[in-house]
């Protein structure tokens, strides 16, 4: 009876301090949205000037340009020879996301259904590449590819772009197919379906919110990733990145509006990206991409 | 009776070693075990074994070309100076921010995908927004002088200043939102039990919340620090690619592409890569020290 009476007292201290702690941290607010909207005004200057200078006829010591013209999109599209361009980051994209779901799905399901010996290592092995950066082990993957007369057209950006793609697909199925009851596959197993059909008939259909969420972000880092593809790509096999890279650093040849147009037609095919993958997959998703390992 | 007694010894020698967890199934990691062999650890070591075979001298003497050349040696140092205080620099930012954020609140997915958007992006078209936004005759110069805050235009691109600004750009919405994601995953239930037990608002963070954060930051400082150490595009278009901010992968770069000397371009990709597990050994060693329980908040 005394601790009933004496727990509702114990509540009004609390909010108390409640209400102390807001208006003492009020300051500490205000700076903190203070710096988040600096970045973002700062964030939104880099994007529109790039977006503005596209779309403007001469601009040089003013704040914004004299006119307003498409026809730095045209000559962009001529000139960098987009059409091209764009078909080789799609070709590439699309090999990439197919091959990197086909190698990686099957063994994150070994990993998360079997535990055998060596399964930490080959974890491990499969971290390895998306803890190191791409240059390291770009420049003898590359020397490698080159070797053996694969590097210099698609197949070697593929295979290179497969290099961070593939742990990346185990890193985020694993945990996907841990939640998925194995007394399902159990089920079908009794009722005579063989590892395949359990694998096509039963599995995969429930799968597919992962492996959508797996595509997508795969593809994402696919079409973003510049340093694998520079290190890979011959003249006919740029991907739209490393052909904008390209055009920036040989900029005074070009005029900058169009390098500008070209970094719009950029941006506009990622933030399309970015929208469908944000229908599928949480933001935090896009960058948490080893938050998953199991604990040492 | 025949075909039983080969039949046996492989049905025996399949049975044990299924007792141990190998069976037919693990033929399903075999593709990617074989890629991963091919496309990475090989040419890992083909790289390495190259390094020690260079074109002319000793096995080392590419490793001591390196370590001779002030110019290249100082090549370490500048991608230091650029890639720490960045790293560092963005983690310690996140930290307020999303310790701020980490409740619900409207507006709250909003910003998280806004914040993806640079991520997205990448440095390339960061870089370029940069020279844009920031060079002298850019919105943020005319911004300052029209406001008087400065008399000319503040030297801020083609220099350190641009490199790091790129690094914060694409760092810190990525160091942000890990630090949301491990925050959020500790339970608020902690901080409120603090809170009972007549703690201020200051004692539950430095008590409570940042010693269970602790582990998780450490991994997204080791995370973000990858990304800024092998800062390439935005080191040449927004930095001084000749001087100040003439990175290490910029140098195994040139060695590789520009003067075809793939055994010093791959013993720099080594030294590189020495230099980045260092540092990230040592961020883990000293996160191994802090409490990395079922709470949250782990990494």
């Amino acid at each position: 009876m005394a601790t009933t009476t004496q727990a509702p007292p114990a509540r009004p201290p609390a909010t108390t301090t409640d209400r102390r702690r807001r208006i003492a941290a009020r300051p500490a607010a205000w700076i903190v949205w203070g710096v988040v909207i600096f970045f973002f005004v700062n964030l939104l200057g880099v994007v529109a000037s790039v977006l503005v200078s596209s779309f403007g006829k001469r601009w040089f010591d003013t704040w914004l340009p004299d006119g307003y013209t498409t026809s730095w999109y045209a000559r962009a599209w001529d000139e960098f020879a987009l059409l091209q361009v764009i078909t080789v980051t799609l070709e590439v994209s699309v090999l990439v996301v197919g091959l990197s779901l086909l190698i990686g799905v099957p063994a994150a399901y070994a990993l998360a259904r079997r535990s055998f010996p060596g399964k930490r290592l080959i974890f491990l092995v499969f971290l390895l590449p998306i803890l190191m950066p791409p240059i390291t082990y770009g420049i003898p993957l590359a020397t490698v590819l080159y070797k053996f007369g694969l590097a210099g057209h698609m197949s070697g950006v593929v295979l290179a772009n497969l290099v961070p793609s593939v742990p990346f697909v185990i890193l985020t199925m694993t945990p996907f197919i841990e939640q998925i009851d194995p007394r399902i596959e159990s089920a079908a197993r009794m009722c005579g379906a063989g590892l395949r059909t359990v694998f096509l008939r039963i599995l995969t259909p429930l799968l597919v919110p992962g492996i959508l969420a797996a595509a997508i972000l795969v593809l994402v880092r696919t079409v973003g990733m510049f340093e694998l593809t520079f290190l890979t790509a011959g003249p006919d096999s740029q991907t739209l990145v490393v052909a904008l890279y390209y055009s920036m650093s040989a900029s005074g040849i070009r005029a900058q509006q169009s390098v500008d147009a070209m970094a719009v037609i950029y941006t506009s095919m990622m933030l399309v990206l970015l929208v469908v993958a944000l229908r599928y997959v949480n933001p935090t998703q896009l960058v948490a991409r080893v938050k998953d390992e199991p604990e040492h | 009776m025949s075909d039983a007694g080969p039949g046996r010894p492989l049905a025996h020698w399949q049975h044990r070693l299924a007792e141990r967890g190998i069976d037919r199934q693990l033929w399903l990691l075999v593709p990617a075990l074989v890629f991963v062999i091919a496309l990475f650890l090989y040419p890992f070591f083909y790289g390495l074994t190259l390094s020690f075979q260079p074109t002319k001298g000793g096995p080392l003497s590419d490793y001591a070309r390196f370590f001779s050349d002030s110019y290249e040696r100082g090549t370490i140092w500048i991608t230091l100076r650029i890639a720490l205080p960045a790293a560092l620099l963005n983690v310690l930012a996140a930290v307020p921010i999303a310790y701020r954020m980490r409740g619900r609140f409207r507006g709250k997915r909003l910003v998280t995908t806004l914040l993806v958007v640079p991520i997205t992006l990448g440095t390339v078209l960061t870089a370029q927004g940069l020279l844009n936004f920031l060079g002298p005759t850019g919105w943020f110069n005319r911004t300052l002088l029209a406001t008087n805050l400065v008399d000319e235009p503040v030297r801020l691109t083609h220099n350190y200043w641009g490199v790091f600004f790129s690094l914060v750009i694409t760092g810190f919405p990525f160091a942000f939102l890990l630090v949301l994601s491990y925050l959020s995953g500790i339970d608020p239930t902690l901080e409120r039990a603090a809170a009972t037990l007549g703690a201020d608002w200051r004692r539950r963070f430095t008590r409570v919340t940042l010693p269970l954060l602790m582990p998780g930051l450490a991994t997204t400082f080791c995370l973000t620090f990858v990304l800024a150490f092998s800062v390439f595009p935005s080191a040449v278009l927004v930095g001084n690619p000749a001087g100040e901010t003439r990175v290490i992968s910029l140098a195994a770069y040139q060695a590789a592409y520009e003067q075809y000397d793939y055994p010093y371009a791959s013993a720099i990709a080594m030294i590189m890569g020495f230099v980045e597990l260092v540092i990230i050994a040592v961020v883990l060693a000293a996160r191994s020290r802090f409490y990395t329980g079922s709470t949250g908040g782990k990494g």
